[in-house]
């Protein structure tokens, strides 16, 4: 009894601290929107093969005689040239667009933020080194560079993840570095060396978990960004390749029969708004609840 | 006594914009093992850029280290190389920063913080590294070790994060402990606690300390011996008693009655100037109240008083001279 007590009483700031982000949470409606939408994308991406009324229409089946019908009450965001049901494939192609999203900033930030640490924190000659060869990747408009990475590696959709990855790490690591050149100076890093840490182990030791409150705000506005970047390269053509129902894919091939299929671009469109919106409302969300100094009481 | 730590002919310095600036002249300075040296002189002496070097962890440029070596049992810690210096740091000499607000990392907790240092110094599992923990949370005399483990810094008091981080400090085991004004930005009931907390460990664990601190009578309750540091060099130096009951260096006779306890002390206080470029004397000649004209261009050397008390004064040693 004596032990939960002492428990208790240790994790108590805890739950505090907790129910206090909660409550933040709430104040910010549009942060609890978008939480709530993204919270529904989610489960989307997770049933959707289960919850989609056409699920042979995902891919490959066709189903000509039904070719772009208006939305109705048997498809509710209408059919597209080939007859398939773009509720489906737009519930589907929330499961790609979150996967693609997900992988490419988990990939950039892998690269990026250790070289951004080591950057920052060793300083001198490895410094100059990184943030040089940064400087020339952050030089290239970020789009035109995943194209041409694209396009050299050829067009699928591993390859577009990876080409936004490559275009995309060089931010998290100048966004790292200057944290951790501020971070460096701070005496628990000078105690931590008085005490002979390694410097491998004040890096992902000291520094990194120091760094991580404004890289969890940036990567959760990438997740909209990285979205919009790979519907960009579908709808290029260097991204997933049809019968992929990813949706800027799907917007790509709409052109054509944007004149009498209104809705066969609209949906697809939408779809890509709403999530790159909620991603966008979150992160701002992230940083008014992670930086005490710009939180509105 | 067998001497543990030994500074021989030490001279550091710093590039900077307006040319180069000596930071540190010691001549030689020895702390026996077992004792507790005291360290006193006002900011920018060259207190601090002593305990960093002592660790080689001035940052190298703008510092410079000119001559001299620092010994560590006998060896040589200044040409040690970045691996054999971090086998030093932390296991031989240990050391305590100014601020105990800043000294710790705020996104862990306190606990953590102690036990990772546990694992990676002693090389034990991590249930052990947790007992280990708590028996030297206990040994700071922090009640209910277990509750604090679970705190992060922001949620104690400075006190009670000096005191984990001399928890920290001496969890690896060191012998010699440098402490750098450990007592700063504390208030005064609880520097008192900290003092008698060091006062007690060092007893306990038999530890060599070198004390930094610009308060003499902060120093004189737990040292054995005193230094009083000066511009970067040590003016006079003995043991306590010696040195506080008689202080001979005028900074030192200033020094000891700093502390403001009317007005008409204020007066007589010489604030610390600019140093003046040229001066090949005594660093203390312009604000010196004894100075003669000797002092402007000789360098005073250290000589005995007696006992084991030495002073660099020329105004002890040369009465010959006519007084003013």
């Amino acid at each position: 009894m004596n032990k939960l007590s002492s428990l208790y009483k240790s994790i108590k700031p805890r739950i505090k601290e907790l129910k206090l982000s909660l409550y933040l949470l709430k104040r910010n409606k549009l942060t609890y929107f978008a939480l709530v939408v993204i919270a529904m994308l989610v489960l989307i991406a997770v049933f959707a093969p289960y919850i989609a009324p056409f699920p042979s229409h995902i891919y490959g089946s066709t189903n000509p005689e039904d070719s772009l019908l208006p939305p109705g009450s048997k498809y509710f965001f209408g059919t597209d040239e080939l007859g398939r049901d773009i509720f489906s494939r737009v519930l589907y192609g929330t499961r790609i667009s979150l996967q693609t999203a997900l992988l490419t900033v988990a990939l950039a930030l892998l690269i990026g933020v250790p070289l951004g640490a080591i950057a920052g924190t060793l300083g001198g000659f490895i410094d100059e080194a990184i943030m040089r060869v940064t400087d020339i990747f952050l030089s290239f408009p970020p789009l035109l560079l995943a194209i041409a990475i694209a396009a050299f590696l050829g067009p699928s959709l591993t390859n577009a993840m990876l080409a936004i990855a490559i275009s995309w790490w060089p931010w998290y690591t100048r966004l790292v570095r200057g944290q951790a050149v501020s971070l460096r100076e701070r005496q628990f890093v000078k105690a931590a060396r008085a005490i002979g840490t390694p410097p491998l182990r004040i890096i992902f030791g000291h520094i990194v978990p120091n760094c991580i409150a404004p890289v969890i705000v940036q990567a959760s506005m990438d997740l909209g960004g990285v979205i919009l970047t790979a519907s960009a390269l579908s709808f290029l053509g260097l991204g997933a390749q049809p019968p992929t129902p990813e949706w800027g894919l799907m917007v790509s091939t709409s052109r054509t029969y944007f004149l009498n299929g209104w809705w066969y671009s609209i949906f697809p469109g939408l779809a890509i708004f709403f999530t790159v919106l909620a991603f966008n409302l979150l992160g701002d969300g992230l940083r008014e609840i992670l930086d005490p100094k710009t939180r509105q009481y | 006594m067998d001497i543990c730590y030994e500074i021989k002919d030490l001279k550091v310095g710093f590039e900077t914009f307006e040319g180069f600036k000596r930071a540190l002249d010691i001549k030689h300075l020895e702390i026996y093992k077992g004792e507790t040296f005291g360290l006193v002189g006002e900011s920018g002496a060259g207190k601090s850029v002593l305990a960093l070097t002592s660790l080689k962890l001035l940052p190298i440029p703008p510092g410079v280290i000119e001559s001299g070596e620092i010994l560590l049992n006998g060896e040589n810690i200044l040409n040690k190389n970045e691996k054999q210096i971090r086998e030093i740091r932390g296991k031989k000499i240990s050391m305590i920063f100014q601020d105990p607000m800043s000294s710790l990392n705020p996104v862990f907790t306190v606990g953590e913080q102690i036990v990772r240092v546990i694992v990676n110094n002693q090389k034990v599992s991590r249930r052990e590294a947790e007992k280990k923990a708590v028996e030297m949370i206990n040994m700071v005399k922090l009640p209910d070790a277990k509750n604090i483990m679970r705190k992060y810094p922001h949620e104690l008091s400075g006190g009670q994060r000096q005191r984990v981080i001399i928890a920290v400090a001496l969890s690896c085991g060191a012998e010699f402990l440098i402490a750098d004004e450990p007592t700063r930005n504390l208030d005064v009931t609880i520097q008192a606690g900290i003092l008698k907390l060091i006062y007690e460990l060092k007893k306990e664990l038999k530890m060599t300390t070198l004390f930094i601190a610009n308060n003499m009578s902060l120093v004189s309750a737990i040292c054995d011996r005193i230094g009083i540091l000066h511009e970067g060099r040590i003016v006079e130096i003995g043991s306590v008693h010696e040195v506080v009951q008689n202080p001979k260096h005028p900074y030192t006779q200033i020094l000891r009655n700093a502390i403001p306890r009317n007005p008409s002390v204020l007066n007589r206080i010489m604030v610390k100037e600019d140093l003046e470029e040229g001066i090949e004397g005594c660093g203390y000649y312009k604000r010196c109240p004894h100075r003669k004209p000797v002092c402007k261009n000789n360098l005073p050397e250290m000589q005995l008083v007696e006992g084991t008390h030495y002073v660099a004064c020329f105004k002890e040693f040369e009465r010959g001279e006519p007084d003013e």
